[in-house]
């Protein structure tokens, strides 16, 4: 399992990237092993103003359907629309090509660990 | 352990099994099987307009083929009247015979809903008096009967509880509560009624945390939905605290009854502070699940709630049993009868074959035999929180997961040996869950059975065997599906 030492995290196995006011966000690399093959993903529609904490996205697996929380606050300006179609990618590659969505932060976040804090927490 | 000693002990084996083909693949003439006397094939020259220009696209059989054709589809399925069935939280009893004598009765089975009320004073006194059992089972004395399955008693449940509210001018109450080891109808009822679900974190127990229900309980509130004993197997023993802490706040509490096995005749839902429940009469009343038939969710209610219900309501004035088509501030039909008369009538039968003095023993046994699988197969598989279940006992794979064998493998593994596999990965408070719901209608012989093979799984794993379970089912028609090309590309029609 992988927890990338450049990114936060959240207690809902979420995982953000903040460049700047932009946030790119996803579920864990330990989120996608425990849902099992995704199938589906319900991302957000774009211009989507989002509280931090709030259920953004859905990614269904064979196991179960599961509400994806937003780390940050603020605006959706751009949805990775390749998981319409391989919404594998979240299985295969949680950080990079399985992204889900990047949000315009408007200040609010999540309680955000650290890769060691994440760390710990998934091992508890 | 070789699969051939696993058949002298288990009772799946392979025989004559047929592969079957769709109607349109075995079809081999244009001609139907089945010549209709008397049939003027000549469309009259007023309606030519209509006559279809291509052939209809029917698959030319014999009759023989085309029975043989259902019959061996149907042999493919496993119902409770072919074995075992431990689907945890579906509570999968058997559906007695004598049910099904009482609705084939000619006075029952061959009514219509728009009689005249004076013609089916008998059904009607049923339908009354199965409003009273339930009434008196649950402790929530106002019921209708008109729901047609236990999702939508649901939805009328929360519709009665936002009508209720909007009435006291709680109209900005939208807010429901919904711990985590939830069926997932609750929130989806909750959504439908316009409402926004918060999910409550259960605690280390498995139980509903009180700190966290108070954490989100604010003048927002419109319910919580709770279902007792939960997912998990386990009673709510916080239950009064909990509905009290949701009334004070100006809630309403709305109970799932799916879970109504584990309590009938022993305790009542109202009496715990429950203001509204549905009833899946197909699992606590053994009527027959799904199937495509109509089913039925009756929902109980409290006084609070009662002006709420929907109409008609059967209600008896003196001797005589009438439907009351308007009443206080009712949500209007929610059916187009005053319910699914033939399902109602089976789980009438049910609660009448036991009686007021001897209902308290379906819930007895469904939890003793329930904690009896537990108690046999703890130590082999881990048991996710300490103490007694109530008719359904809750194991994860965290003991096989140190093999790399998952609960899905165990699951498949089931069928080999004859046992169509428990609830899997439900709930989802659990890692790896393995939910089991014997009912109380099993024998000691089915359990051990049951247990045997489930010990028999857990001691391949351990001597290292795991092939066999990654590679299981290997008995039945069909090898492992693959559920995930199933659900990323599923193929929904048949096409030349």
């Amino acid at each position: 399992m992988t927890i990338p030492a450049d990114l936060k995290y959240t207690k809902e196995h979420e995982w953000v990237r903040i460049e700047g006011d932009i946030a790119t966000v996803g579920i864990t690399d330990h989120a996608q092993e425990a849902l099992g093959d995704i199938v589906f993903v319900e991302t957000p529609e774009i211009g989507r103003v989002v509280d931090a904490g709030e259920a953004y996205a859905v990614v269904e697996s064979v196991k179960a359907v599961s509400d994806v929380f937003a780390p940050v606050a603020g605006e959706v300006i751009e949805i990775n629309e390749a998981l319409e179609g391989q919404p594998e990618l979240i299985n295969t590659d949680p950080y990079g090509a399985g992204w889900i969505a990047k949000v315009k932060m408007s200040g609010a976040t999540s309680e955000l660990l650290s890769d060691d804090e994440y760390t710990l927490f998934t091992e508890e | 352990m070789s699969q051939s000693s696993a058949s002298q002990k288990y009772s799946a084996v392979s025989g004559i099994q047929h592969e079957e083909a769709l109607l349109f693949e075995h079809a081999h003439e244009a001609a139907e099987s089945i010549n209709l006397p008397g049939v003027n094939r000549d469309v009259p020259a007023s309606l030519q307009s209509f006559a279809r220009q291509t052939p209809a696209n029917i698959p030319g059989l014999s009759e023989p083929e085309t029975v043989r054709h259902f019959v061996r589809l149907s042999q493919w399925n496993h119902g409770i009247e072919t074995g075992f069935y431990p689907l945890g939280s579906c509570t999968m009893k058997y559906n007695p015979r004598v049910n099904e004598q009482v609705v084939r009765l000619p006075g029952l089975a061959h009514i219509h809903p728009d009689q005249p009320e004076d013609s089916v004073q008998g059904a009607l006194a049923l339908l009354h008096e199965l409003q009273q059992w339930l009434g008196e089972i649950s402790g929530l004395p106002h019921v209708t009967l008109q729901p047609a399955a236990g999702a939508h008693g649901e939805l009328v449940g929360l519709m009665i509880i936002r009508a209720c509210l909007d009435a006291r001018g709680d109209t900005h109450r939208k807010k429901v509560l919904v711990p985590d080891s939830a069926h997932g109808t609750n929130p989806a009822s909750a959504a439908l009624c316009g409402m926004h679900t918060v999910e409550l974190k259960s605690g280390p127990d498995g139980r509903i945390d009180l700190e966290a229900l108070k954490q989100h309980l604010d003048g927002d509130t419109a319910a919580l939905m709770m279902t007792n004993p939960n997912t998990a197997g386990a009673f709510e023993s916080d239950v009064r605290e909990i509905c009290d802490l949701v009334h004070a706040a100006g809630g309403l509490v709305y109970g799932d009854g799916a879970n109504l096995n584990a309590l009938v005749g022993v305790a009542r839902p109202g009496d715990m502070g429950i203001d509204c429940l549905h009833i899946n009469v197909h699992k606590t009343f053994s009527t027959p699940h799904g199937g495509g038939g109509p089913g039925a969710g009756p929902v109980a209610v409290n006084d609070t709630l009662a002006p709420f219900l929907p109409v008609p309501r059967i209600i008896k004035n003196g001797d005589i049993y009438q439907l009351q088509h308007s009443h206080d501030a009712s949500i209007g039909p929610v059916l187009g009868t005053p319910g699914q008369i033939g399902v109602l009538l089976r789980a009438n039968a049910y609660i009448a074959a036991f009686g007021r003095n001897h209902l308290h023993k379906i819930a007895e046994d469904a939890v003793l035999n329930a904690n009896y699988v537990l108690h046999r197969l703890k130590g082999a598989y881990d048991v996710p929180f300490e103490g007694h279940c109530k008719h359904e006992c809750l194991l994860t794979d965290t003991i096989q997961n140190r093999h790399g064998v998952k609960t899905l493998d165990i699951a498949k593994r089931l069928i080999d040996l004859g046992f169509h596999p428990m609830t899997v990965y439900f709930p989802l408070i659990v890692h790896g869950a393995m939910l089991i719901e014997p009912t109380e209608t099993e024998s000691r012989e089915t359990l051990d059975a049951f247990c045997d093979a489930m010990l028999e799984i857990a001691a391949q794993c351990e001597a290292g065997d795991t092939q066999a379970l990654h590679d299981a089912p290997v008995r039945p028609i069909r090898r492992r599906l693959d559920e995930t090309q199933a659900a990323r590309n599923p193929v929904l029609v048949w096409a030349d």
